[in-house]
């Protein structure tokens, strides 16, 4: 921190001041000039609480598949399906059993177990071989598609949220005063505050997994480089399987999340593998901190952009991607 | 994108006919939207063509019907797509085709390429497609998004005493024509729409959408379909919303009554409009909803049919009618057809429907409101039906001209 100071001074000053306008933007109430110019200050906490609450969605998808990248560079254009597959298994237990939180224990075990099939039937078979790699998923992606289409159809989906979740939670956040006296606080939706908070604890434990166990040791040192680290006679095939588990399985978890509080639907695997592609290209290729920054970035910028741009706001997660890629085409926390 | 032609398996391998052989066949393309954020409306579209072809059968004169479907997106270079698929290699010599706003437009547009075909529209419902620079060889038989919304802005602002609403909507053509009826209706009563959002269609985080909705009006308008209502809803119900809601046309539509889980119950006492009730009491729609049953096992289709469906009949029904009063006779640029397509009067389901000169329909109009039927199942209950709506809504065309094409802004809100 402090040598970043010192060799960037105005790039740190400018971070600075950032930083202490969005503070007291959050914090402070906002004079009526300022209300008038740029709208209610309710509206704009909310749509930067959602960001963040949509980016911890979008890291969910996007950290595996960033995971599998680093370890296998392996682009697993299948990703999407493995999403909409966890999300309708979820759907199914939660119906089921009326359990949410068993719904994310079979979808991740389940999706993992695809993921390993995957693994063993497709990529060892492959590997090292990237367009055939890349046609087989896109191949796959569309069968899978099929598939749910033909068991699922095309109807929507919502896992039922469980009862104590549903509805707002007052945030000790001002957004007005009342005229006679009395103090405004936020309302905000707890599922989204929940499900924030999970994916946050999610994140903590993989860079927790990857930075401070043997086996994120050797996941590590399989990243940097996988030939020698099989030399030294680690059974790397087994650490693929794993690896891949995990990917695929926090993807099945992210769908039981997002059929939670969106829905599902065929077209949503397309989308969200496109999502997780934009916010692993903007927060750098195989790194889990990349694909954290990357996914608040995308997911503030839809939530801001449909609230202050509506009319563009499609076109500013895609921008974003081709500032990225002409400034910093490795991604913005790529670490080569 | 990666997924050309999905959806296309399920139905395709079940409408192609394989049965004549020596028979002379007409070929015929259906497009509906079987992908993206509109899959469950193309779905019941091809539930209530299919419901047609039950009733109705295959066979004019001695020739017969041959079907080839392809699946679209809802987005404009789709259709076109589907539809020159259609005609370049597959050969068919009629469209029924497309289904959602903006699709309308483009393959209108193209149908000029291609005039000695015939298009019928399946179910599209913006403006412009019949209103601006028609084809002459296209034909629709369903109302526009503003005509299906005649009835609602009086209801709202008279009976339910609503004076200034907001409306979100998806940001394309049919919503606008929505819009476009319910401001002009509610203004015109004297009620103020104060804020008109736009979300682009297939918006699945509505949060922030939810949070900068007014709090000062007495009701809000819902112009959304397919999953994003049902995003829409479910996030709404989190953000624990109150308000009054409107809906329009497949806002309020069993594609999404029906659709899973609670947070469609958001929608009971919802008021709305549209080109049919699902309670109505008519014999004719009470037959249809009969045949619609009948023709589907109860898990693979709506307890009732879905505008789409109604649409995707009435436009089928059109077509076989008109084929069957010039017996298939197909020569001279299928002439005989396209006269008797522009004079033809059904008796649909959804009431009586006849044709104007710009060949845009003349129908029906229902006010509903959304009611539980004790099971938990939902429908929309009749309120007033009003027959004969026209396109340029009852207004005289050259002050209808006045007013402008739908936009995000047009039309203002004042009397007309």
């Amino acid at each position: 921190m402090a040598s970043f100071i010192e060799r960037h001074p105005a790039w740190a000053l400018i971070a600075i001041i950032a930083i202490a306008v969005v503070l007291w933007l959050v914090f402070a109430i906002w004079p009526p000039g300022l209300e008038a110019a740029f709208g209610r200050k309710r509206v704009f906490l909310n749509a930067v609480l959602n960001g963040i609450t949509l980016g911890g969605l979008y890291f969910l998808v996007a950290s595996g598949f960033t995971l599998i990248f680093g370890l296998m560079r392996n682009v697993n254009l299948a990703h999407g399906s493995l999403y909409l597959f966890g999300g309708y298994i979820g759907y199914a237990i939660s119906s089921w059993t009326g359990s949410w939180i068993l719904s994310f224990i079979v979808a991740f075990v389940v999706v993992a177990l695809v993921g390993v099939i995957l693994q063993l039937a497709v990529f060892r078979r492959m590997e090292g071989q990237d367009l055939r790699q890349t046609m087989v998923t896109i191949g796959l992606s569309i069968v899978f598609a099929d598939l749910m289409l033909w068991v699922f159809g095309g109807d929507f989906y919502q896992i039922q949220t469980p009862s104590w979740l549903i509805g707002p939670v007052q945030l000790p956040l001002l957004t007005a005063i009342k005229s006679s006296g009395e103090p405004v606080y936020l309302q905000y939706p707890l599922v989204r505050l929940v499900i924030f908070a999970a994916s946050v604890a999610i994140g903590i434990a993989m860079w927790l997994a990857l930075n401070r166990t043997r086996i994120g040791m050797i996941v590590r040192a399989g990243v940097d480089d996988r030939d020698i680290l099989a030399a030294t006679g680690v059974r790397i095939q087994l650490v693929f399987v794993l690896v891949f588990a995990l990917g695929a399985g926090l993807a099945g978890i992210a769908g039981v999340v997002g059929g939670t509080f969106q829905s599902l639907s065929p077209g949503e695997d397309t989308r969200f593998l496109l999502a997780s592609l934009v916010v692993v290209i903007v927060g750098g290729m195989g790194s889990i901190p990349g694909a954290a920054l990357g996914a608040v970035i995308i997911g503030l910028a839809e939530q801001l952009g449909s609230v202050y741009i509506p009319t563009y706001a499609i076109v500013v997660t895609f921008l974003i991607m081709v500032l990225v890629l002409a400034l910093r085409p490795q991604g913005l926390l790529a670490r080569r | 994108m990666l997924k050309g032609s999905m959806g296309l398996i399920a139905l395709g391998s079940l409408l192609l006919s394989g049965t004549a052989f020596a028979q002379e066949k007409i070929k015929v393309g259906v497009t509906a939207t079987l992908e993206g954020t509109y899959t469950v409306l193309g779905e019941d579209g091809m539930r209530g063509f299919q419901t047609a072809l039950n009733v109705l059968g295959k066979k004019v004169g001695d020739k017969e019907l041959e079907f080839v479907v392809a699946s679209t997106d809802a987005t404009p270079d789709s259709a076109v797509r589907a539809v020159r698929k259609l005609i370049e290699q597959d050969k068919v010599q009629i469209l029924l085709s497309p289904l959602s706003g903006d699709e309308g437009i483009a393959v209108k547009n193209f149908a000029k390429t291609k005039p000695e075909l015939t298009f019928v529209n399946a179910a599209s419902g913006a403006q412009e497609t019949t209103y601006v620079d028609p084809a002459p060889n296209f034909f629709r038989y369903n109302m526009d998004g503003a005509q299906w919304q005649v009835g609602l802005g009086k209801y709202a602002y008279e009976t339910k005493g609503y004076r200034k609403i907001a409306t979100v909507g998806e940001d394309y053509s049919f919503i606008y024509t929505q819009v476009f009826g319910l401001v002009l209706e509610f203004c015109g009563a004297g009620g103020q729409v104060t804020n008109r959002q736009w979300v682009p269609l297939g918006t699945k985080d509505f949060a922030s959408v939810i949070a900068a909705l007014p709090d000062d009006v007495d009701a809000i308008y819902l112009g959304l379909g397919g999953a994003d209502a049902v995003n829409f809803l479910n996030q709404y119900q989190q953000a624990g919303g109150k308000a009054h809601l409107m809906g329009g046309s497949i806002m309020i539509d069993q594609t999404i009554l029906s659709s899973k889980g609670s947070a469609k119950n958001a929608l009971i006492g919802t008021i709305a409009a549209s080109g049919q009730a699902d309670t109505w009491e008519d014999p004719g729609w009470q037959k249809f909803v009969k045949a619609y049953q009948d023709s589907f096992p109860e898990n693979k289709r709506f307890p009732s049919p879905s505008l789409l469906a109604t649409n995707y009949y009435d436009s089928t029904m059109a077509l076989i009618l008109a084929l069957r009063q010039v017996n298939g006779d197909l020569s001279n640029n299928q002439a005989k057809l396209k006269e008797a397509l522009a004079k033809i009067e059904i008796d649909a389901p959804n009431g009586k429907i006849k044709l104007d000169s710009n060949r845009q329909a003349i129908g029906t109009n229902f006010v509903t409101e959304v009611v539980d039927d004790g099971k938990g199942a939902l429908f929309s209950k009749v309120v007033k039906v009003i027959p004969n709506v026209n396109q340029t809504l009852g207004y005289d065309p050259a002050v209808f001209a006045k007013i402008g094409l739908p936009s995000r802004t047009v039309p203002e809100c004042k009397k007309y």
